[in-house]
């Protein structure tokens, strides 16, 4: 067999294994996906939206799960859009290139990678205990902000540095401030970026179970919550309890669960993709 | 004539590199001084430093002075903005704002708070006349800025700082992205300007320089090699590298 002959079949080879290595995650979220349905969507209709968990599977709802989830999408919004926004400004823009600002830098690229585990177990030491908020909407809220907020400053970061240099001279030389800079010429020309981030958050935030396990958010809670300072629960850690439960009924009621959470997800990422677009078409440089 | 601005023993680092060598110029009142000389000679940078945007560059460093109507404007006591109010800025590739053509020529005057629609809308139309652009524009204020051709995008970028009715203005090669018409135009704008105007051009077009200017000032590694009038620089330079540079024999 000459040289090239056996170059051209290792070429072969390796695009079998490309093939193979890009299709499997998407046979297997399809084959999931699939049983999912298969499982649940006969299980969706009005009362299964409207009704308070129950002992009985067949009477059991998502309603304090959706609206727990509501609830600390909102106030997690709240706290965390304004944070990360203004930590990613003051990074880019303001903080000077000392040794301070890059020991900062360093220390949130690595918060990104912490596991959400270890943000509830703080959470829980600091806002559930210190602060005394209990096993609060507020705590579960400020623990899933803490959570989310590397994200935000990443996507905010990404995208003022997409702004040309060119447009800061330009407002600079008019006499704009800083802040007059940023404000009317830089933060509205990174806008979609910095949005797609915070939709992804936010996202991200509604799919995460571990931390508010941690800090106490329950799967039984027989009201919907009505301020801040209430117990809740979530549409996750709902599944979650759905699923270790022995009966057939109960996992039917999960995966149900699980359609919900996922049109959720997909809506939203969906949104942030749009936005992205439309932001591209409105700003050529 | 009247000395509007002074350069007193400038020397600019960038870290270890000396970019500018004891430079003592002085520019005279509602003139065109044309900088001039190969790339990387320091014209740019002596250019920004008299409205301070080299103050963003992290390895920059200067001795001296600059000092505009009697201040030397490096004084720590300075406000950056206001000075700059003062001194308007046109620079190398056009860069308007996203933004409609309004909002562009309005932008200087809205960050000094003024909000008064009728006044804007007087200065906006006269920046835009002045610029010679509002016979082009006139019926699309509100359209992107970005939608307009290259020529327009620089015309309207000298329009926007105009607004503002600075004292002095700084070009930095304000037609080197442009074809000759737009070129024409913007330096027959020069020639009106003037009137008003304190204008400090950095060009690399000897003709230019040539057409434009009253003084023309020979930059070369960092050094100024001679400057005078305009027609002296280009009829009976003093300094060989000068006749050289202007000849075409390097550079």
């Amino acid at each position: 067999m000459t040289n090239s002959t056996k170059n051209r079949i290792k070429d072969r080879i390796f695009n079998f294994i490309g093939i193979f290595a890009t299709l499997i995650g998407i046979i297997i979220l399809g084959f999931f996906i699939g049983s999912i349905l298969y499982d649940g969507l006969t299980r969706i209709d009005w009362d299964f939206l409207n009704s308070l968990p129950s002992r009985k599977a067949e009477k059991a709802g998502i309603l304090t799960a959706w609206s727990g989830s509501l609830w600390i999408v909102i106030f997690t919004f709240l706290v965390v859009v304004p944070l990360g926004i203004a930590a990613g400004i003051y990074l880019e823009e303001y903080g000077d290139k000392s040794k301070l600002s890059s020991l900062l830098e360093v220390n949130i690229s690595n918060l990104a990678g912490v596991p959400s585990v270890i943000y509830g177990l703080l959470g829980l030491e600091i806002f559930v205990r210190l602060m005394n908020l209990g096993s609060s909407i507020l705590a579960g809220s400020f623990t899933l902000a803490l959570l989310v907020l590397p994200i935000i400053i990443v996507a905010t970061r990404e995208a003022l540095k997409a702004v040309p240099p060119s447009i800061r001279a330009a407002s600079y030389g008019l006499g704009a401030t800083k802040w007059q800079t940023v404000w009317y010429q830089i933060l509205p020309a990174a806008g979609g970026g910095i949005l797609t981030g915070v939709i992804l958050a936010i996202s991200r935030a509604v799919g995460e179970t571990a931390p508010l396990i941690v800090i106490g958010a329950l799967a039984y809670v027989p009201f919907t919550p009505s301020s801040p300072m209430d117990e809740f629960t979530v549409l996750p850690i709902q599944i979650f309890n759905w699923i270790s439960r022995p009966q057939h009924e109960f996992t039917i009621n999960a995966a149900a669960a699980i359609i919900i959470l996922l049109i959720i997800t997909f809506i939203m990422n969906g949104i942030a993709v749009y936005f992205r677009n439309k932001w591209q078409k409105k700003i050529n440089w | 004539m009247k000395t509007k601005i002074e350069a007193k023993n400038i020397d600019v680092f960038y870290g270890d590199f000396q970019a500018l060598r004891n430079i003592n110029m002085q520019f005279e009142e509602n003139a065109v001084t044309a900088l001039i000389g190969p790339s990387g000679c320091g014209k740019s940078t002596y250019l920004r430093l008299f409205n301070r945007m080299n103050d963003y560059i992290d390895s920059f460093n200067m001795n001296g002075e600059i000092v505009i109507d009697g201040k030397n404007i490096y004084e720590k006591n300075v406000l950056v903005d206001e000075l700059r109010k003062g001194i308007g800025m046109v620079f190398q590739k056009p860069n308007p704002f996203p933004k409609s053509i309004f909002e562009n020529v309005s932008y200087g005057l809205k960050i000094q708070g003024i909000k008064d629609k009728d006044f804007l809308n007087r200065r906006v139309r006269k920046a835009l006349e002045q610029s010679a652009l509002w016979d082009e524009v006139k019926n699309d204020l509100d359209k992107s800025a970005l939608a307009l051709s290259g020529g327009q995008q620089q015309r309207l970028c000298i329009a926007r700082t105009l607004a503002v009715e600075p004292k002095i203005l700084l070009m930095d090669e304000p037609t080197s992205a442009l074809d000759p018409i737009a070129t024409a135009k913007v330096e027959e704008l020069i020639h009106q300007l003037k009137e008003k105007y304190t204008i400090i051009i950095v060009t690399h077009n000897m003709q230019q320089a040539s057409r434009i200017s009253d003084f023309t000032a020979f930059f070369y590694m960092g050094d100024l090699i001679e400057y005078d009038k305009t027609d002296t620089i280009f009829t009976k330079p003093k300094n060989e590298r000068t006749q050289n540079y202007i000849t075409g024999r390097f550079g």
